[in-house]
């Protein structure tokens, strides 16, 4: 069934839609991730305009963070202050984003930077997981190997304006959790993805939040950034396709639910280094896409040159 | 000279032809609704005389042509080994879907200045007004233009595709892709002897999005703040409806 998208301007199967929004729905909800960084691509590579991809891109994240953030409440694993804190950092590199992505549209660079951050942030980000995993995957099969503290003093304790984090335990300056907000926020607005891959381990190892609130307090401002960022290239670009992005929510709720009951089954450091190489897989093909000669030299865009 | 000139006069001026076309489409009027897929037109005619039908080989070519809208074209080069935009051209007018349809080969139906005057094939069609000064090989901007729209199927050429029956009725279907883009669409309908345009006849498609696709395009341009936050709504929605939903089904 064939269905015309009205911002995009062209006609997609509906079921193909379903079917992207279901995939990524299926692995978001297996890993914990918002699945942006799957679902963006995944649209450039059906043909759907960057700009409306990544407009859409958010406005689905959306959906499956609050599906998600959800599930989190019910186990009190949200930590309402921190989200806060990565909110108002959010908010600030959410609207720089926007405003970096237009620049970037007129001056005609916009895919290559979109396609440059999804490899060196992918990329960066997957090689850790992997290495980190596979160690862990290794100690536990080794009993009696030194476990490696969680909470280490580095120089993020010695910065001003403090600031008590009851749930997570935590007694830290406020300015961490505002720039980690502020790059997520950024990274939101210019992948259209929610940037829980770097939200994440950032919580853990940057600010040394325990793992139990981390995920939920991460869904928690995501939901927010993610919204704003949908606001705003609704209003400066009008590229979020309301079609488009119905059927991938659609897709993506079921999925991510699906995924969800299959994650208990799988043990955490395996589930970790699937994701790893999925992110390591879409970095490579991106970073190919980059390197190697495009069939077609030329591209045409709708406009006037600035 | 007089004698050259009178010719030329009947040749190009309907009114004296002895010969003119006489057209029709099967619509005009397109509705992009959410399951639009594509729409066939059926673009008919025949050829009325007063006269005997004079010598020389008679041909029908009939252009489609959507909205123009200005384009930019950019070159991929290689940079610090990777490849980046470089090059851009400005074309200030090019038409976002063409197609000829003709009764046979281009070349032997239409003469190089009748095709100049009407402006039918489509190098002529997109107008790359002065970008001679924006590239120094412009020309192959043109040309990729126009054949990566070709694979996109928004431009073609369909030799022979317009039959011809008696020598006076003709027909033609031409498909409009599922890509289409809102606007006015110019038929175009020429008769030609011995490559000369022996008349034309004019006709618009208005190609409309309708229904759901009208109501959403607009208030994305005029309500965008609404747009966004009913965006949001839906996305908010569907997100607690599934949680929601599967927490019924565990219990």
């Amino acid at each position: 069934m064939q269905i015309y998208l009205p911002i995009a301007e062209l006609s997609v199967n509906a079921f193909l839609l379903l079917g992207i929004g279901g995939v990524v729905g299926f692995l978001s909800g297996l890993f914990g991730v918002g699945g942006g960084f799957l679902i963006t691509p995944l649209l450039f590579f059906i043909g759907i305009p960057p700009a409306i991809a990544v407009a859409t891109g958010a406005n689905q994240v959306v959906a499956s963070s609050i599906s998600g953030v959800l599930a989190q409440l019910k186990r009190k694993a949200v930590d309402f202050p921190m989200g806060f804190v990565l909110l108002a950092g959010g908010l600030v590199g959410s609207f720089i984003g926007v405003w970096v992505f237009a620049r970037l549209t007129a001056a005609g660079q916009v895919d290559l930077f979109v396609q440059l951050s999804y490899v060196l942030f992918l990329g960066g980000i997957g090689l850790t997981m992997f290495w980190e995993s596979v160690g862990a995957l290794r100690r536990s099969s080794k009993p009696g190997a030194p476990i490696r503290r969680s909470h280490t003093h580095n120089w993020v304790h010695g910065l001003p304006f403090k600031m008590k984090f009851r749930a997570s335990g935590l007694y830290i300056s406020v300015l961490p959790p505002l720039a980690v907000g502020a790059l997520v926020g950024f990274l939101a607005a210019i992948m259209g993805v929610g940037g829980g891959f770097i939200m994440v381990p950032a919580m853990i190892y940057l600010l040394g939040m325990p793992t139990k609130v981390v995920i939920g307090t991460s869904l928690f401002q995501i939901i927010f950034v993610t919204a704003f960022t949908t606001i705003m290239h609704a209003v400066t670009a009008n590229t979020v396709d309301m079609m488009l992005a119905v059927l991938l929510i659609l897709g993506g709720v079921i999925g991510a639910q699906l995924g969800a009951q299959v994650s208990g089954r799988l043990r955490a450091e395996q589930l970790r280094i699937l994701l790893s190489l999925l992110v390591l897989g879409v970095a490579v093909k991106i970073a190919a896409d980059l390197l190697l000669r495009p069939a077609e030299l030329y591209t045409i865009t709708p406009g006037v040159l600035p | 000279m007089i004698r050259a000139l009178l010719f030329w006069l009947t040749l190009s001026c309907p009114a004296f032809a002895s010969e003119a076309i006489v057209a029709g489409l099967s619509q005009n009027r397109v509705a992009i609704t959410a399951d639009f897929n594509g729409s066939e037109i059926l673009i008919y005619g025949a050829v009325k005389r007063d006269a005997p039908a004079p010598k020389g080989p008679m041909h029908v070519i009939i252009t489609v042509e959507g909205p123009k809208i200005p384009v930019i074209v950019r070159k991929k080069a290689r940079r610090f080994g990777i490849y980046v935009n470089d090059e851009s051209v400005q074309i200030s007018s090019a038409p976002s879907f063409y197609a000829v349809a003709t009764t046979g080969r281009l070349a032997e139906t239409l003469s190089e200045t009748e095709n100049l005057r009407h402006r039918i094939t489509l190098p002529l069609v997109i107008r790359p007004v002065g970008i001679s000064t924006q590239a120094e090989d412009a020309p192959d901007f043109v040309a990729a233009t126009i054949r990566i729209r070709e694979k996109e199927d928004r431009y073609r050429l369909e030799e022979r595709s317009v039959q011809f029956t008696e020598a006076t009725l003709f027909r033609a279907d031409v498909d409009l892709p599922a890509n289409l883009s809102e606007g006015l669409y110019q038929v175009r309908v020429f008769l030609t002897r011995d490559g000369q345009v022996v008349d034309r006849f004019d006709q618009q498609i208005n190609v409309r999005k309708a229904g759901l696709e009208r109501f959403l395009f607009n208030m994305s341009r005029e309500q965008p703040l609404i747009y966004g936050l009913l965006s949001l709504l839906i996305a908010v929605v569907a997100g607690w409806a599934a949680s929601a939903a599967f927490r019924q089904m565990k219990r």
